[in-house]
């Protein structure tokens, strides 16, 4: 049975070959996968918001849940077990929109916020973004193969794909 | 910056925010059970304070597809409600609402589909019309939505608000099942962490 390490809500990890890790049920959440094509150590992050500034408690900020503070986190979690920045790629996948309604509510469409804020923290750093499946109104689990870097994405109602 | 934390929240407060999920839920079954013309059975409320890493399994974990109604709560009381079914569930639920004209494959036929939102509509609606009648606090429900996805996908969604100040989330959990058990529905009502001072001192226990 291969390793398979499980990343919560609002939680980050990074994992070496040859185990895997994945992050369930992403809505408008993002799930950010960062991979080193050398080293072959991954690394992702199950973000809920675009940005901490929305945070209202300073106090105890999680900046696994954000995704300008999630990015590099996990960017130097990557750099601690080994990985090197001219090897590291991103991907991408989540920021649905779940429910569909009329409304100026900017918190309903946090999803496809959530996917912008995930790509300009990636090119802040300077990581190149190499594949995505972003958007739409459908629930995504997401797994990283480190053997590969081929992410396996799952959903309920289209099936399974890889990016 | 804010002055609510969840840790405010003593056994008195939850025993009422179990009554509030025991007086929504009572009339949406009440309503159900005239729908369908069967009796309605009610578990007590389950009201919780779950940390986020913790809510997957709490919801029965992974991926698995619900048939989830989403209503935004806005007024006094803001917050998230859910109404959320397995799809077999769902799918009993219009056999015995529409009869034969019932599908037994997976998929929902428009018809299908429009049937499960009105059910949720009306259910959510005597919940927060109960809820507010109790309170005498002015509610105001969204129209609902519906998708049928993975659990955590849905469910996320409704945290967004309280994830803005914590990592916890307080779920205010009502089960309903019909007599024979074929039918199993929970609500979900996630207040915005604003709505708790509103809440418990209009019912007299302030925080």
């Amino acid at each position: 049975m291969m390793n398979v390490v499980k990343v919560r809500m609002a939680d980050l990890n990074t994992i070496g070959a040859p185990a895997r890790i994945r992050t369930t049920g992403l809505g408008s959440c993002v799930g950010i996968v960062l991979f080193d094509v050398k080293q072959k150590v991954g690394g992702m992050a199950h973000i809920m918001l675009p940005s901490s500034e929305i945070a209202k408690d300073n106090q105890f900020l999680n900046r696994a849940k954000y995704a300008d503070t999630a990015v590099p986190l996990l960017f130097e979690k990557m750099l601690s077990i080994g990985a090197s920045k001219e090897n590291i790629v991103a991907k991408l996948a989540g920021g649905s929109q779940m429910f569909q309604f009329n409304t100026s509510n900017d918190m309903l469409r946090i999803g496809p916020r959530n996917v912008e804020a995930s790509k300009l923290a990636l090119s802040n750093i300077g990581i190149p973004l190499i594949a995505e499946d972003t958007g739409g109104n459908i629930g995504r689990t997401i797994e990283l193969d480190t053997q590969t870097g081929i992410l396996h994405i799952k959903t309920a109602n289209l099936g399974v794909k890889e990016i | 910056m804010m002055g609510f934390s969840f840790d405010k929240i003593k056994d008195l407060q939850i025993d009422i925010l179990k009554e509030v999920g025991n007086i929504g839920a009572g009339h949406a079954a009440t309503a159900l059970s005239t729908m369908i013309q069967k009796q309605i059975d009610m578990n007590v409320p389950n009201v919780k304070l779950i940390p986020f890493s913790e809510i997957e399994d709490f919801l029965g974990g992974e991926d698995k597809v619900v048939v989830g109604i989403f209503l935004r709560v806005e007024g006094d009381i803001p917050g998230n409600m859910f109404f959320v079914m397995t799809v077999d569930s769902a799918k009993q639920l219009l056999k015995r609402m529409m009869g034969d004209a019932v599908s037994s494959d997976p998929e929902f036929s428009e018809i299908e589909f429009s049937a499960l939102h009105e059910v949720g509509n009306i259910l959510a609606g005597s919940y927060l019309s109960s809820l507010a009648d109790f309170t005498n606090l002015k509610l105001y429900p969204t129209v609902p939505s519906m998708a049928i996805d993975m659990v955590g996908a849905i469910i996320s969604f409704g945290l967004l608000q309280v994830s803005q100040i914590s990592d916890v989330a307080i779920l205010i959990n009502t089960t309903f099942l019909e007599g024979e058990h074929f039918i199993e529905g929970h609500f979900f009502l996630i207040p915005d962490p604003e709505a708790f001072d509103r809440l418990f001192s209009a019912l007299g226990v302030p925080l």
